[in-house]
């Protein structure tokens, strides 16, 4: 394994840089989307459940044949990495929106009414109070959604995008164990340092979590 | 978009190789073993783990970890290590499957009332009566949750096994792309999702078979 690392290290190192970009702005732009998607089922209890269900249904998909279904849908290349970034933000947001929701129906309602006694109005209510308090529910649900995004990018590879993956099928054409265990570790390891990253995010902007 | 091969009946014959519906008995295939041997697996410990508190640790930590293991790149390396077959795609499939059911049984069981265990002990139950009476009971809704989506994932994620040669929906995916013919890839996409869909509708349907009346509405 040492061993091909060093005779590869551009290449490797070229497919960790294009994985970390195709998982990690799906994620950006699924959480952008899906914060106010997720705020809108929760102003508006009639559209919760329809907004699970549709969430549900996305997440359903799977991910191969979304990224070769979209380039239908988008008029994109089928080898184009917009289909890759698109389809995990589809799962991102179909992931997070349901979090939103939920994180920001389980803050507590006194601390709501509080917050609204001492005069402060609906946006400063919800920047200031209800999105922090609900933080510890969207991070656990972004945990999930950049994990899983994270393993989802090397399935790309199977229609030639795609970061670590391309050393799976690279490995598996010359049945050669290497790449394939290279891709393996290094895609484990990149998940479990994202993980630890939101972790200690979350650590740091909720320090009220810990004093409980 | 082209639906020409999607509509074509000569794709639609049953048992002919290669048919649409020849493909999607393969798939469903691998997606109940893999199903079969992970709950086999994953529910026992989960319920232990559930039922005694010891080694919650490694049920907490199970999720991510499966979460983060990449399933083409498991299944590639099963197969340069132990050959074509059948057997790779079981395991890899399976390595999925565990963590979602293992780590769910344990939440079920740790979302029970505490006062609900306590009362079925102090109806004079014994520890095995009180786990498959009361807590694996109680515990079927959040069960049910985590077999669901384990269920979902594997049918989308089968379609890896066409990667190393094996049949099921991906075949049509993966030939369809090696010879562009993109009709073919998108029924492939479709066939796919409608199935995931009835799986999980499927599923919907059993949950409310199983679970007692008595616990309806709580979720």
């Amino acid at each position: 394994m040492i061993e091909y690392l060093r005779n590869n290290a551009d290449t490797v190192w070229l497919a960790l840089q294009e994985h970390v970009y195709l998982a990690l702005l799906p994620v950006l732009f699924g959480f952008l989307i899906a914060l106010p998607i997720g705020y809108l089922g929760v102003r508006f209890p009639a559209l919760y459940h329809p907004l699970i269900n549709t969430c549900g249904v996305l997440y359903s998909i799977p991910s191969l044949a979304l990224f070769v279904f979209l380039p239908v849908v988008l008029g994109t290349k089928v080898l184009s990495p917009v289909n890759v970034v698109v389809a995990l933000t589809i799962y991102t947001v179909a992931l997070l929106a349901r979090t939103v929701a939920d994180g920001l129906r389980s803050v507590d309602p006194v601390v709501v009414q509080a917050a609204t006694a001492m005069g402060y109005r609906r946006v400063r209510r919800l920047t200031g109070v209800e999105l922090p308090m609900a933080l510890p529910v969207i991070l656990a649900g972004l945990r999930v959604a950049t994990v899983s995004n994270i393993s989802l990018v090397s399935v790309g590879a199977l229609i030639g995008i795609g970061g670590l993956g391309q050393l799976f099928t690279r490995g598996f054409q010359l049945f050669y164990i290497e790449p394939i265990l290279v891709g393996i570790v290094l895609s484990v390891l990149l998940a479990g340092l994202a993980d630890l990253i939101i972790v200690l995010v979350q650590r740091a902007v909720t320090p009220w979590t810990r004093a409980v | 978009m082209n639906l020409s091969y999607l509509l074509d009946p000569a794709h639609w014959e049953l048992g002919a190789p290669y048919s649409i519906p020849t493909l999607i008995l393969a798939h469903l295939g691998y997606t109940v073993l893999a199903l079969l041997i992970g709950t086999v697996v994953a529910l026992p410990i989960g319920l232990y783990i559930g039922h005694t508190g010891r080694g919650s640790f490694l049920a907490i930590n199970a999720g991510n970890a499966g979460r983060s293991l990449p399933t083409l790149g498991l299944l590639m390396l099963l197969v340069t290590l132990l050959g074509l077959g059948l057997l790779p795609v079981l395991i890899a499939l399976t390595v999925l499957v565990i963590p979602p059911i293992l780590t769910s049984t344990y939440a079920g069981m740790r979302s029970l009332d505490h006062r609900v265990v306590d009362a079925a002990r102090g109806m004079g139950m014994r520890s095995w009566q009180v786990l498959t009476r009361v807590e694996l009971p109680m515990a079927l809704p959040v069960l049910m949750g985590g077999f669901r989506s384990a269920a979902l994932q594997v049918v989308a994620t089968a379609t890896v096994a066409a990667a190393v040669g094996l049949s099921g929906l991906g075949r049509l995916l993966i030939d369809g792309l090696a010879v562009n013919d993109y009709s073919r890839v998108l029924a492939g996409a479709i066939v796919v999702a409608v199935l995931a869909v009835l799986v999980d509708l499927f599923l919907s349907l059993v949950q409310r078979w199983i679970v007692s009346p008595g616990l309806k509405g709580t979720d």
